[in-house]
């Protein structure tokens, strides 16, 4: 069942339509309602190595559904973690529940500093309304 | 003069500008810039009738030497196999000719269950988990099983047999530069290919290429090919005979990646190259990465069976320049032939057909050799063997002509030092008595 | 319905291959040798024919009814051709004929070219790319090629696309290792020219165009876009898809490109075949012809035909032997029944597109308020705005009113895109016939859009689970159950 829109405040996001939860050292990354509705039901991962670097505004993987593919912006520069099988196994956990279950990384953060020019809720709000 | 593709009337028209708001078809092209109307009439031959055309078509293919008119030994990768009625009774059918690409499943699933009931065939065939809908030709299809393999390893060479094909080896290289792709050739001895050899080229390489059987009609010790590819982590691919896959083991049972080859063997007409169709088939790891349509089965709203394009995210009209390939239009028509002729054939078929050609060839081996001509490779081969003529065999050629038979391909326009070697096919419509004629005009010509 | 594999038994068959008496043993050594036999069909002919009839009947060719995929040119193949095609002369001739036995074809194919040289209003031609996205990667090749000769390959990495192409045309770039430059289409839906001053340098190797674009618009700025181009140093590519717009009309050549790719299941009448075969000739302009793939198709001064592989400068080969003859055979009969009367035949499409237009524009949304050319690009973002009718709903719906839907979101710059190309060959009642389904649609909508939601519902099946089909592809037979056994 996909999940009703919704943007937590506690996130960070980009233009790209990815979100960061900062937790310490370390960020949970993955793709808001709006970039998961407009790709539809999602059927496939490629998702990145752990231990792979990753560099802001790069892509370090793609999700798919039936009728288009999609590069994941990381927002953050830094090394992968860990990878969410649960989404690797059954993609519409996104669409599910893009903020919980449907996270896609864990990332050591690299430079604390890319943290201030991510956007909060009201600015990230601001890019919706532009779409 | 109403033409007959044209339905428009006078009054048509001119109740369609009214409509359309204009007074002539000409203001239709008002927003073309004056300086790149064409302001003549095309300098063509005026329009001829269907008659005419056939006329004139008739006096052209009347100048062809087509194997109706003179028996033929020619083979070098198309073959005169025979095509049953079948083939064309389904492939004339409206509903599939004139047809689209499946886009629409609703209103293309006999087209789709088609593709679908292909793919299944050239897995059979090849020892496959996947196929594709088709490429263009067996040619291009490898080129593509590079670009499968160079983006699956990360490596960018490929290292191909020089007993393969060589306008596949030539397409290979014209593809390759774009792709980034370094292609090192192995050479052949005595008509085969060596493993070792292949094994310590395919150091770094992404993939290896080989045909089975070879160009020269020469069965490679494939199973030691694929091992020598998969020891230094190239992905094996054979290029492969459809019709040898009776009675030859299938690449996908002797750990190839990739299966792919011309199809043209398989239900399709020679017609002077043209067009046919390319298989390609590979381990399911690769599905992602495979170049080409594919038809995925699956259900409707209400529960019932039906087929699909799937993992069209692959394709071109969706991920565009990261594309699997550029493919779109592909050979659907000829693959469909090759299905009904699959189909056709049946399991015992397929091995009837190929334990007739080796049996044509060896009797064919034994009356050229009775008559002192000498087999260039000391190797046990399927429908095709390389013999010396004693002179030039290109001129031993036009001579054979004269006498109403083509013997064969000259090798010497692709290997050096072949220029007395001719490449002998025989196909299973081939009898003994036309085979004795070979010889007895091969005899007179070559002295 | 059934697959053939559950038709098939075991121990029937359709085919009989005479053994001849005597033959001598040939074996193949045991380590080579096939163990299993391919699990192929076992039927005999008249199940066969039953099966492959049943399953043309599930399917819709232009012989079925109109077909107005925008972009294909979906219009009527004579049927003479198919007999044509079917001479033994051409059918039955090994392409590596020696040419003297070969004369007939090699005039066939050397007079397509000059044809197709009149047509474009360029130099010369190759016939041997399968495929129109054959025919974008030999043209990129030759691109390739002509700046390696003037030692500016290096420099020159990249091909402007703009937004509205067909996805064929940046993954050709991306295969020939050139580098995506995109340009933006302006509110006239032409190639926004500001924007493509600033992309356009040193560092361009060429423009890929089709013209008219997707949306089926002419270039109003196609000069100015010949100046900047040539002006650079750069190359011009012509995506040949849309030619059927402008055939005696205006000339790609004459347009400014150097090289164009023409294909031949479009404007040519090749039949489609559910997905080919194609045709995708190149034309290039003088300075390129020796770059072309060989061999190439000559007129010797004797007044023979031949091939001429000596070509240094080659590319190569893209395609096995002189490309598909088979398609040439179609085309060529198809030219010659027009001869210049080809204008007509874009006159007609053009007229027919303008037609269906302007009874529609006031019904579905237009983003370009212009005349078209030979086909035109609607939008029904207004029906999904005001009822929840997507361009998808409104296809299916389409179906039910027996007429193949057009093509749909495409391009990616209209939303909810309908792409409707009606091409020459069809009467006037046709195309009424199909702006009154478009209208019911529409009204359908308005009342109750489940009858769209649900459509289609006299097709053999009703909307097919995609999500399902590539998340868990099954895309062969599976033989767990058959009644088709392992061994014969």
């Amino acid at each position: 069942m996909a999940a009703a829109e919704s943007y937590p405040d506690d996130l960070k996001y980009n233009e790209d339509h990815d979100w960061a939860r900062i937790e310490g050292d370390e960020a949970v990354l993955g793709i808001t309602w709006f970039a998961a509705d407009a790709l539809g039901e999602l059927v496939h991962y490629e998702a990145p190595a752990t231990g792979a670097a990753v560099t802001k505004n790069a892509s370090y993987g793609e999700v798919e559904s039936v009728k288009a593919v999609s590069d994941l912006i990381a927002p953050l520069s830094g090394e992968i973690l860990e990878v969410n099988q649960k989404v690797v196994d059954a993609p519409e956990t996104v669409n599910d529940d893009p903020y919980g279950d449907g996270w896609l990384v864990r990332i050591r953060i690299a430079d604390a500093s890319e943290v201030d020019s991510l956007l909060d809720l009201a600015a990230y709000k601001q890019v919706l309304a532009e779409q | 003069m109403t033409h007959p593709f044209l339905a428009l009337t006078d009054s048509d028209r001119e109740e369609m500008l009214r409509t359309i708001g204009v007074s002539s078809v000409d203001e239709l092209f008002r927003d073309l810039p004056a300086g790149v109307r064409f302001d003549r009439a095309l300098d063509l031959e005026p329009a001829l009738s269907e008659q005419e055309l056939s006329a004139h078509l008739a006096e052209l293919a009347a100048r062809n030497f087509d194997t109706t008119r003179e028996l033929s030994f020619l083979g070098a990768g198309i073959y005169d196999h025979y095509v049953p009625a079948v083939v064309d009774t389904v492939l004339q059918r409206g509903e599939f000719l004139t047809a689209y690409t499946p886009y629409q499943p609703e209103m293309s699933q006999g087209v789709l269950q088609s593709i679908f009931e292909y793919q299944t065939a050239i897995c059979e065939l090849t020892g496959m988990d996947v196929s594709n809908a088709s490429g263009y030709d067996g040619e291009t299809v490898t080129a593509d099983a590079c670009y499968v393999a160079k983006h699956a390893t990360g490596k960018t060479k490929v290292v191909i047999t020089e007993a393969t094909n060589p306008q596949v080896r030539q397409v290979v290289k014209t593809y390759a530069p774009g792709f980034g792709l370094e292609v090192v050739e192995v050479p052949h001895h005595g008509g085969t290919t060596d493993p070792d050899e292949v094994r310590s080229a395919a150091e770094g390489a992404a993939a290896v290429i080989f045909q089975q059987p070879n160009f020269f009609g020469c069965l490679e010790p494939a199973p030691d090919l694929a091992a020598a590819a998969n020891d230094a982590e190239a992905l094996s691919v054979a290029h492969v005979d459809p019709l040898s896959l009776g009675v030859l083991e299938a690449p996908g049972r002797y750990g190839c990646a990739i299966a792919l080859g011309e199809g043209q063997a398989a239900g399709n007409l020679m017609s002077y190259g043209g067009p046919h169709y390319g298989f390609l088939a590979a381990r399911t790891e690769f599905i992602r990465r495979m170049p080409g349509r594919i038809v995925g089965e699956t259900v409707d709203t209400e529960g019932k069976r039906g087929y699909v394009l799937t993992l069209q995210t692959r394709e071109q009209h969706i991920r565009r320049e990261k594309a699997t390939s550029n493919i779109t239009t592909n050979q659907t028509l000829l693959a469909l032939g090759g299905l009904v002729y699959l189909t056709w054939l049946g399991p015992q078929g397929l091995r009837e057909v190929g334990e007739v050609c080796l049996g044509l060839a060896e009797l064919a081996k034994q009356r050229l050799q009775e008559r002192g001509f000498e087999l260039v490779f000391d190797r046990p081969t399927f429908k095709e063997f390389a013999i010396r003529v004693g002179r030039n065999a290109r001129e031993v050629v036009r001579d054979a002509r004269a006498l109403g038979v083509h013997p064969g391909y000259a090798l010497g326009r692709d290997y050096a030092g072949m220029d007395d070697v001719l490449l002998v096919a025989v196909t299973e419509k081939r009898t003994p008595a036309e085979i004795d004629r070979l010889a007895e005009v091969l005899a007179e010509v070559a002295a | 319905m059934k697959l053939i594999y559950e038709r098939s038994q075991p121990g029937r068959r359709a085919s009989s291959i005479p053994r001849p008496e005597g033959l001598p043993k040939a074996e193949v050594p045991e380590e080579l040798r096939r163990a299993e036999p391919p699990r192929l069909p076992e039927v005999p002919e008249f199940e066969l024919v039953r099966h492959f009839t049943e399953l043309s009947t599930r399917n819709f060719g232009v012989d079925t009814g109109f077909y107005p995929l925008g972009s294909c040119t979906m219009k009527y193949n004579p049927r003479i051709n198919e007999r044509l095609v079917g001479l033994p002369g051409f059918a039955f001739l090994h392409p590596l004929q020696e040419e003297e036995g070969a004369q007939g074809a090699l005039e066939l194919e050397w007079r397509l070219q000059e044809i197709l040289t009149e047509v474009t209003g360029l130099d010369a031609v190759s016939l041997q790319p399968a495929a129109g996205s054959q025919g974008e990667i030999t043209g990129l090749m030759l691109v390739r090629a002509y700046f390696a000769e003037r030692g500016e390959l290096e420099q020159r990495r990249k091909v402007v696309v703009p937004d509205t192409a067909h996805g064929t045309n940046p993954a050709s770039v991306t295969m020939t290792g050139f580098e995506l430059t995109p340009v933006k289409t302006d509110a006239r839906g032409n190639i926004d020219v500001e924007d493509l001053r600033g992309k356009v340098d040193e560092h361009t190797a060429a423009l890929m165009l089709t013209n008219p674009s997707t949306l089926g618009l002419f270039d109003e700025n196609i000069e100015e876009i010949e100046k900047i181009f040539h002006g650079a140093g750069a190359l011009m590519y012509y995506d040949g898809a849309n030619l059927n717009a402008v055939c005696g009309i205006s000339r790609p050549g004459d347009m400014g490109f150097d090289i164009v790719h023409i294909n031949l299941h479009k404007t040519f009448s090749q039949p489609h075949g559910g997905g080919g075969p194609g045709g995708g000739p190149i034309a290039v302009r003088k300075m390129l012809e020796p770059f072309l793939p060989v061999p190439a198709v000559i007129h010797k001064k004797d007044g023979t035909f031949g091939l001429d592989y000596d070509r240094p400068k080659t590319i190569g080969k893209v395609r096995g032997f002189t490309g598909p003859f088979g398609v040439f055979v179609r085309s060529y009969a198809y030219m010659r029944m027009y001869g210049p009367g080809l204008r007509e035949m874009s006159e007609t499409a053009v007229l027919n597109a303008n037609y269906v237009l302007a009874r529609l524009k006031g019904t579905y949304d237009l983003l370009f308020d212009r005349l078209c050319m030979h086909e035109f690009v609607l939008s029904a973002r207004n029906l999904k705005r005001d009822h929840d009718a997507t361009a998808l709903d409104v296809a299916k719906r389409l179906m039910d009113y027996g007429f193949h839907p057009p093509t749909i979101y495409f391009p990616l710059i209209v939303p909810e895109a309908l792409m409707i190309e009606p091409t020459e060959t069809e009467t006037k009642e046709t195309l009424d016939a199909f702006c009154d389904a478009m209208l019911a649609i529409a009204r359908e909508a308005a009342e109750d859009v489940s009858i769209l939601k649900e459509a289609p519902h006299d097709r053999p099946v009703r909307r097919l689970d995609e999500v399902r089909a590539a998340k868990n592809p099954v895309v062969k037979y599976a033989f767990d159950d058959a009644t088709v056994p392992a061994k014969t």
